[in-house]
């Protein structure tokens, strides 16, 4: 009973002039009702203002996919609308037989899937041996991986390209292949994986040593098992890196059955170079909605490891 | 025999050594090969001329810098480069923030909407801006939406300050979602004594957020700030996609123009030359980033 008067008290000094001159007195029912209405209405306000500012967010999205149904003169119908008003199928169909989309498709899906796994090993083979096998010049050796951090894939992409002309290997998937899974991309997934292993306890590890378990056995029976949620991290990282990559596949390859997803996309116009709107819009959404499935389902995951990609550096 | 003598000289110690270079052997090679030799090519090329038919180079010293520095539209692109960048930085730390001390409030349906702000970071870069693209078309549906409140809306995309416009909002709006994140958790970490020490004081709710919560989380903002910038340097797609450089020079950021440079027109030297330019800014900023980092880390411990 005795706390109330001090809580409205509290109050009062937050909300100018608001019962100034009220006696205090101990009316606990009154006080409480008050509070509680005064927190529901904020809390309203709240989040209808994050209703109104969601909307940039969301709806984005959700026109894409919903407009993906309509006939071209729904997409620019005044006023908008985000339901089809006579839905059709039309522009996914288009979308498969104007370009190569199925193969497109796989080879994004491969691409990714590929690098992914290739990732996940060399930066926990890495991560691991920087964080626990001592050897000689492992500070300097790591200060030369991390300059991988800080070179952006925007500069070495010209000599990159001069280099994999000169091998032959333009207009193949090898560039898309190699460099990120064991070039600059990976080196996050190498830090990720150091800061993860150097907190683990060595006391695990040492157990395993005297039992006479080489360093490859440890890394792969004793670390990978309980790394999960650092691979977790470099695994999403990475396939998102790839999947929505779009500068190096429009610098590598030129022959459309070659392409992947992103770059697929802003192909679709017609012979006079004028936009295939819905034909866009179907594919966007074969592109996006398994990415957000996946997202929706495994949430926590997602926002822990893209947290990683603020941590660059 | 040879076994037993194997063994004496296999010490772990060794062992260990060896493990460790073949361990990190896959990730050096890749860092060689791919970072360190091109970087190397980069500085090499932007010292040469470069014949688009022959394929030859020329040395030609520092041509290509006293180009750059005549370069009449080079201006134009490190002004678009700078509004571009300081617009998405202001825009997206401050939006973050915003999001961020809004969400730390214990609400109903809290989760759900900080999955939906979040859930453009996993949208790929093309599709995104491809449909924001159609959304700001002069018939498109954003104004069609301003035309039912009687406001005739702009071409937002053919006149050089709303397509700059346009290119920072769908750029902050697909990526604010991880500083939020990263603001959260730096909200989160605020002791609460220190609010409720506040607000026995009788302290305002703006004079609890300017005096203790931005102080205190200053760092993370302050790290935030220089990602944010070193990431809108390297936003390609957004506007390859959504405006390609245009209307003029309008939104031609550096990376834009390094690609135009070197990939439409085949000027590799000089293409090599920006983009060591566009290397320097990065280095300068991830540099001063990693200096303020080891500085607070020792703060926070």
């Amino acid at each position: 009973m005795k706390t109330e008067p001090t809580l409205r008290t509290r109050s009062d000094a937050r909300g100018p002039g608001r019962g100034a001159g009220r006696p205090i007195e101990p009316d606990p029912l009154v006080t409480t009702r008050e509070r509680r209405i005064r927190s529901r209405w904020r809390s309203v306000i709240l989040i209808g203002a994050l209703i109104v500012l969601v909307i940039p967010f969301a709806v984005p999205t959700i026109w894409m996919i919903t407009s993906s149904f309509k006939p071209l003169n729904e997409i620019f119908a005044s006023p908008p609308t985000l339901f089809a008003a006579n839905p059709t199928v039309d522009a996914y169909a288009e979308a498969f037989t104007f370009q190569p989309f199925a193969q497109q498709y796989v080879n994004s899906l491969y691409i990714a899937i590929a690098v992914t796994v290739v990732t996940m090993l060399v930066s926990s083979l890495a991560g691991y041996a920087f964080a626990r096998i001592p050897f000689p010049f492992k500070n300097t050796l790591f200060l030369i991986v991390l300059l991988g951090l800080l070179v952006p894939s925007e500069v070495t992409i010209i000599p990159l390209f001069q280099i994999f002309k000169t091998l032959g290997l333009i207009n193949t998937h090898l560039p898309l292949l190699l460099v990120p899974a064991f070039g600059a991309p990976a080196v996050l997934g190498t830090f990720i994986m150091r800061q993860f292993f150097i907190s683990l306890p060595v006391e695990l590890e040492e157990a395993a040593r005297l039992d006479g378990l080489g360093r490859v056995a440890i890394w792969w029976r004793i670390c990978l098992p309980l790394a999960k949620p650092a691979l977790s991290a470099v695994a999403i990282l990475t396939f998102l890196g790839s999947w929505n990559m779009y500068l190096e596949p429009t610098v590598y390859l030129t022959s459309p059955e070659l392409f992947t997803l992103p770059q697929a996309l802003t192909r679709f116009t017609d012979a006079y170079g004028g936009e295939m709107w819905d034909t866009q819009l179907a594919a966007a959404t074969m592109t996006v909605v398994p990415v957000l499935i996946v997202f929706l389902i495994a949430q926590r995951q997602f926002v822990e490891g893209l947290a990683h990609s603020g941590l660059k550096g | 025999m040879p076994t037993t003598r194997q063994r004496s000289f296999w010490t772990t110690k060794r062992r260990d050594v060896v493990a460790g270079y073949v361990f990190i052997a896959p990730q050096f090679a890749g860092i060689i090969a791919f970072v360190l030799i091109p970087v190397g090519l980069g500085i090499w090329f932007s010292l040469n001329e470069w014949n688009i038919f022959t394929g030859n180079l020329t040395f030609v010293g520092g041509d290509n810098y006293a180009r750059a520095i005549a370069d009449p539209q080079l201006p134009a692109v490190l002004g678009a480069t700078a509004i571009f960048s300081g617009g998405v930085v202001v825009l997206n730390l401050a939006v973050g923030l915003g999001l961020a001390v809004l969400l730390n409030r214990k609400i109903r349906g809290g989760a759900l909407f900080r999955t939906l702000f979040f859930s453009p970071v996993v949208i790929s870069v093309v599709a995104w801006t491809l449909v924001w693209g159609f959304l700001l078309q002069d018939n498109g549906a954003i104004n069609n939406l301003l035309l039912m409140f009687g406001v005739d809306g702009p071409n937002w995309l053919q006149q050089g300050p709303t397509a700059m416009f346009a290119v920072i909002i769908t750029q902050v709006i697909r990526s604010v979602g991880v500083n939020m994140i990263l603001f959260l958790s730096a909200l989160q970490g605020v002791p609460r004594e220190l609010y409720e020490a506040a607000r026995v004081d009788g302290a305002s709710p703006a004079a609890v957020f300017f005096r203790i919560t931005l102080p205190l989380i200053s760092p993370t903002l302050l790290l935030t700030a220089i990602i944010t910038i070193v990431g809108s340097l390297q936003a390609f797609a957004q506007v390859a996609v959504l405006t390609e450089g245009g209307p003029d020079l309008s939104t031609t950021v550096l990376v834009y123009y390094v690609f135009q440079q070197a990939f439409q027109f085949n000027d590799i030297g000089y293409g090599s030359t920006l983009a060591l330019m566009l290397l320097s800014f990065v280095l300068v900023l991830t540099v001063v980033q990693w200096q303020l980092r080891r500085k607070w880390v020792f703060y926070e411990d």
